[in-house]
Order: C-alpha cells, then sequence, then structure tokens
C-alpha cells in the first residue's frame, strides 16, 4: 500500500429504506475496492460486514440515508447517517437478539439481532448516536494496521 | 474438494455456475443472514432455505465457495441472474439441510477446521 496516496478516498452511498433489490450493492463495491487497493484479507473481510450490518440496518429499519466511507492506509471509517424511527434505548438495541424487524423482513433471513453486536465486535471503534423519531447516525472505524 | 465434485456426487442442481472448479474449504448452514456474516468463512459452501437475492451479496461479501438452497426451495429468478452476474455459484438440492449437511461431511467437509 506504499503507493496510495496519503489523502482519504472517500467514497458515499445513498440509502433507500426497504429497497431490498440493491440491498448490499455499496457494501459489495466497498468490499471490491478495498481488495483492489490491496488492504489485507482479514481487514477486508472486517470492513465488509460492517458495513453490510450498517447498510442493512439503514434499509430495514429506516426511511432512507447514507453510508459513506473514508478510506487511509491506515484506518478505514464508515458512516450511516438515516432519517428513520431513531432507536429509543441503545443498550437494548445492542443486546444479540434484540431486534424489532417485521415478520415480513425475518421471512427474508434478517431480524436476528446480530447485526449492531456484529459492527461492534469487528469494528476497532464503534459510536451510535440516535434521537428518537429523526434518526441514527453509526461510526466505526477499523484499524488497518 | 472442488464444488463440481460436490455437484456430481450430491446430484446438485447448478442454477448459476460460473466457478465450478472453486475448492470448498468447509461448510456452514444457517438461514440468519447476520450469523452467516458473523460467522461463516471465505471458501465455505453455505447451506440455506433462502431463496432470494439478499444471499448473494452475502457470499460475495464473504467470498464464499458456493450457495446451497436446500429443502427444494426454487431460488427466485433474480437470485440466479444476481449471481450469474456476481460470480457467485448458485445450487439447489431437494434433501433437506440436516441431510445435506450429513453427506457433505461425510465427503470430507467440515464446518470448523479442529473437528
Ligand atoms: N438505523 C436504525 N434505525 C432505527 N432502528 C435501528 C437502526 N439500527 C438498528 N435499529 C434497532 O436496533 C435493533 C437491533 O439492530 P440489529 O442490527 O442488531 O438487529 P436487526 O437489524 O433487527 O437484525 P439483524 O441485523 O440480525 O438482521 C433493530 O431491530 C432496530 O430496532
Ligand atoms: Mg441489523
Amino acid at each position: 500500500m506504499g503507493d496510495m496516496a496519503e489523502q482519504a478516498i472517500i467514497l458515499e452511498f445513498s440509502l433507500q429504506g426497504q429497497d431490498f433489490i440493491r440491498a448490499g450493492e455499496a457494501s459489495t463495491e466497498i468490499k471490491q475496492r478495498l481488495k483492489k487497493l490491496g488492504f489485507r484479507p482479514d481487514v477486508v473481510r472486517r470492513v465488509a460486514i460492517v458495513a453490510y450490518e450498517a447498510e442493512m440496518n439503514v434499509i430495514i429499519h429506516a426511511r432512507k440515508g447514507s453510508l459513506r466511507i473514508e478510506i487511509t492506509p491506515r484506518r478505514i471509517l464508515i458512516r450511516t447517517l438515516d432519517e428513520g424511527p431513531g432507536i429509543t434505548d441503545i443498550e437494548q438495541a445492542m443486546q444479540e437478539g434484540y431486534s424489532t424487524a417485521s415478520d415480513m423482513i425475518r421471512e427474508l433471513g434478517f431480524g436476528a439481532g446480530m447485526g449492531l453486536p456484529n459492527i461492534r465486535r469487528f469494528a476497532d471503534e464503534f459510536k451510535l448516536q440516535s434521537r428518537v423519531g429523526e434518526g441514527t447516525l453509526l461510526e466505526a472505524t477499523i484499524h488497518a494496521d | 474438494m472442488k464444488l463440481a465434485d460436490l455437484v456430481r456426487e450430491l446430484e446438485l442442481e447448478v442454477l448459476a455456475g460460473p466457478d465450478l472448479e472453486r475448492e470448498v474449504t468447509g461448510g456452514y448452514a444457517s438461514d440468519l443472514l447476520s450469523l452467516v456474516m458473523a460467522r461463516a468463512k471465505a471458501g465455505q459452501l453455505w447451506i440455506t432455505l433462502q431463496g432470494h437475492q439478499n444471499i448473494v451479496a452475502v457470499a460475495v461479501l464473504l467470498e464464499l465457495a458456493g450457495v446451497i438452497v436446500a429443502g427444494g426451495i426454487e431460488p427466485d429468478q433474480e437470485t440466479r441472474k444476481k449471481a450469474e452476474e456476481e460470480g457467485i455459484n448458485l445450487l439447489a438440492s431437494s434433501l433437506p439441510v440436516f441431510e445435506l449437511a450429513g453427506r457433505l461431511y461425510q465427503l470430507g467437509v467440515r464446518g470448523i477446521d479442529h473437528a
């Protein structure tokens, strides 16, 4: 990665709530990009998991939002910001198995209540902020060294 | 073991087979996508009852060797198309998940390395 400019690469995607057809496209593009840039497979894997879970949470739980990724050789910052119902109790939302997903969404295999715990587990830094009735901001950082 | 060999041994239906020469390094079974994300490893073959197109993104992100949709479930047409586009091997079997996993195990496919 020696030839990668010190300058950050920034990618931004807009996400639409309930759009299960394009779901995962943003994370997939991010993953391919990191691979091309030559990041280690374990780093690529962790970013892919975090980006996917963050992307899916906006699509499943919010009206609309965005996913932004900032790539530098040392660290990768993933941020989702959405307009949606927000999270009433963040501590509860972080618990494995807690989910408010509808039956329809559970039938698609989502709603295990594992997305946020996965993000916390695979990221080196993690921050979740929410305003009920307005939206949610999630930031996760993965160290690449 | 190569995926093509497993396809032959288990008479799997190939719905999309862009890379059947891929080496299978293990197996994983679950229908909960977040569990698969956290636990399945690159090179593994994933058995699921989910037939909708979101399984393809999971397989791409994790670099799985392929996905077998079990239990006689017919994956959506979009799922096949997407698998082909994204280079994911998509297979189907009429066998139930338990039986399929058992037969894969018999053929040497393991779920965890130290088993
Ligand atoms: N962006 C968001 N906006 C509103 N609520 C959210 C958001 N992200 C998470 N939540 C709330 O937190 C709960 C737990 O989230 P988590 O990602 O762990 O599980 P899930 O999305 O329900 O299921 P899974 O991720 O396993 O498919 C959700 O069910 C939802 O109530
Ligand atoms: Mg989730």
